[in-house]
């Protein structure tokens, strides 16, 4: 009986969605009364060892170049033998877009229950409970896993990473990786900015803002609080921003510990990717419009004089004069 | 080339959301069903304009769920595909419905199998990488681009900050989300078209559930919002910063 954490990497670095994966799984370890593990595959330049301080006390690793690029078939095979082979009876990983595409595959290999979006730690007092976001953010449903083993992919930003002190001993898993069948043949990132997906604080613009040559503002001020910058889908169909940073029903889902909207009306649709935020703030120059309802503080007024004052006030704050 | 396009059922996004039976139960009262909108706009487009493009190409739709289910994937059948096959089983474990689809898959021999990226329901993103798992073929989660060339598949997935292209032979399961089509209305045409495509009943087949929902919870509501004066910025910044602590 343990617990194994996958650690997902990119780049030869540990994602931060791992570290809060790690968390978790230690803290359940925890509650549960047994150890933690960590798996990680592929090359990794970080120091391994020091994830120990998350509170887990060994990693396995498959240290093969076959798994620098994500073939979810043979990711599946690796880490279902190593959890396997140490007995592991909980599987925890974030449901990151990594998690996405082998937590469901873990769970039909192992027929394993999996909860996908996790929001808490399960409840273990009687049996295994877990609670998840259910319709698009507007509801929670805890879920039962009913099964020997149990997959828990915990949704992004909402366990806090837990750091002590500590060092994980280092452990080759011997595997023979299989050639994988998904081949990546580009990678286009968006370099030097805060991904959305990953961001803890995001600065939104809507339609209020009246053209894409408004945007310097909002860019400022999500570069001056280390934000991403995200807008509405009315926005992106206009061109003023990319489709990427379009959230909602038809784009990202975010859960960022700060969400500030600035001239978006507050949609439904819109709400449905944005609404797990922890906070949000909300900036129209509209006292009705619906996104007030939603928010947790707001300013009615126009956001051409309300940003810039923003901007002059984080700079304050962050003694920049 | 065969292709299995998966379709759910789910409530329309304007759908009041409440429960009831001591929260065990969603409400479903005046609710609106609508095909998920990522299985329509996303993987079922994507679907017609490769039969437009390759007019050999066939497309079966298949639905796990009850009699109730059938206004949907009709309304599926009017944008497109050749024939529906509704699995009749009632069931919200992913692996059980996972089962179900995996088994109509292998009956039917696919070269592609495309899903929704997740049920604006369940929000699982479940049954594509299950249903993968169970075939032992290879799964591409969150397209937002997909083509074929012969039988190498060239797609675009969602990576944090970022997409990557990858290649891989068919047969694959894929998820979708935007970026992979564009959404169309059905036509006279095809509405009256799909009133006499086949629509097969089958029996389930035998399949463990691995999880149950044991009760719904709606988020405590908002404490309400918290106005500011557009003349005390500062004090909002100050609000976020000592009350809030997120910045
Ligand atoms: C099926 C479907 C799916 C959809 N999916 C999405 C989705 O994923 N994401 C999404 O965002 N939308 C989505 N939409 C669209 C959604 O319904 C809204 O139309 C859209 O979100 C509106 O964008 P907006 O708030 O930027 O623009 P608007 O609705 O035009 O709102 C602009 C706001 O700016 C305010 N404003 C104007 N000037 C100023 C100023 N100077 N200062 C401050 N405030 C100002 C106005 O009061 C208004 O509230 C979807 C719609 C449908 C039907
Ligand atoms: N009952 C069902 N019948 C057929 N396909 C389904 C069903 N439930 C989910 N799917 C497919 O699986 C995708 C992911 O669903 P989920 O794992 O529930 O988020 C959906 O977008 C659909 O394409």
């Amino acid at each position: 009986m343990s617990v194994l954490i996958f650690i997902d990497s990119a780049d030869g670095h540990v994602k931060k969605a791992s570290y809060e994966a790690l968390s978790y799984g230690a803290q359940l370890a925890k509650q549960m009364g047994t150890s933690a593990e960590g798996v990680v595959l592929g090359t990794v330049q970080d120091d391994l060892t020091a994830l120990g301080k998350y509170g887990i006390s060994k990693v396995h690793q498959v240290e093969d170049a076959a798994f620098n690029q994500l073939d979810a078939q043979q990711y599946t095979k690796a880490i279902a033998a190593v959890a396997q082979s140490t007995g592991a009876t909980v599987i925890v990983l974030s449901n990151n877009v990594t998690g996405k595409a082998i937590g469901p595959r873990l769970s039909a290999r192992l027929k394993a229950g999996l909860v996908a979006g996790a929001i808490g730690l399960p409840d273990t007092s009687s049996g295994f409970r877990v609670r998840k976001g259910v319709f698009s953010g507007k509801a929670f449903a805890n879920v039962d896993v009913t099964t020997p083993v149990k997959i828990v992919a915990v949704s992004p930003n909402s366990f806090s990473v837990i750091a002590g002190e500590g060092t994980a001993e280092k452990v080759a898993f011997a595997y023979t990786a299989e050639a994988p069948k998904v081949k990546v043949t580009a990678t286009n990132k968006v370099t030097g900015q805060v991904p959305l997906s990953e961001a803890e604080l995001v600065v939104s613009g809507g339609r209020g803002l009246k053209g894409p040559e408004n945007w310097g503002m909002i860019e400022e001020l999500a570069g001056l609080l280390g934000a991403a910058t995200a807008c509405s889908r009315a926005v992106a169909d206009a061109h003023w921003r990319p489709h990427h940073e379009h959230v909602g029903q038809t784009g990202g889902t975010i859960t960022p510990n700060l969400y500030i909207a600035v001239g978006i009306s507050g949609a439904i649709q819109h709400l449905a990717g944005v609404n797990r935020s922890k906070v949000i703030v909300v900036i129209n120059k509209d006292p009705e419009a619906p996104f007030f309802k939603a928010a947790d503080y707001g300013i009615v007024g126009d956001a051409f004089e309300v940003v810039p004052k923003m901007i002059q006030e984080v700079k304050k704050l962050k003694g920049i004069a | 080339m065969k292709i299995l396009v998966c379709i759910s059922k789910t409530p329309d996004t304007t759908a009041k959301i409440a429960f009831t039976d001591n929260n065990t139960k969603f409400v479903t009262d005046g609710v609106q069903w609508i095909i998920n909108p990522y299985d329509e706009w996303y993987a079922l487009v994507r679907a017609i304009e490769l039969k437009e493009k390759d007019p050999s190409t066939v497309i079966h739709l298949v639905t796990v769920g009850g009699a109730d289910a059938e206004p949907i994937i009709r309304k599926a059948l009017a944008l497109g595909g050749d024939e529906a096959i509704r699995v009749n089983a009632d069931s919200s474990d992913s692996f059980y419905i996972a089962s179900q689809i995996a088994d109509v898959a292998k009956q039917g021999g696919y070269d592609l199998v495309l899903t929704g990226k997740e049920t604006i329901d369940y929000n699982g993103s479940s049954i594509g990488g299950m249903v993968a798992e169970l075939l032992d073929i290879p799964f591409v989660s969150w397209a937002t681009k997909f083509d074929l060339n012969g039988t190498v598949a060239t797609i675009n997935r969602e990576i944090e900050g970022g997409e990557e292209t990858c290649e891989v032979s068919l047969p694959v399961a894929v998820s979708c989300q935007k970026g992979v089509a564009e959404q169309r209305i059905p036509n006279m045409k095809g509405i009256m078209g799909a009133r006499t495509k086949p629509l097969k009943v089958v029996e389930p087949v035998a399949a463990d559930a691995l999880t149950t929902v044991a009760s719904f919870e709606l988020p405590p509501a908002k404490q309400g919002v918290k106005l500011v004066d557009a003349e005390n910025v500062g004090e909002l910044i100050r609000l976020l910063h000592e009350e809030a602590k997120v910045i």
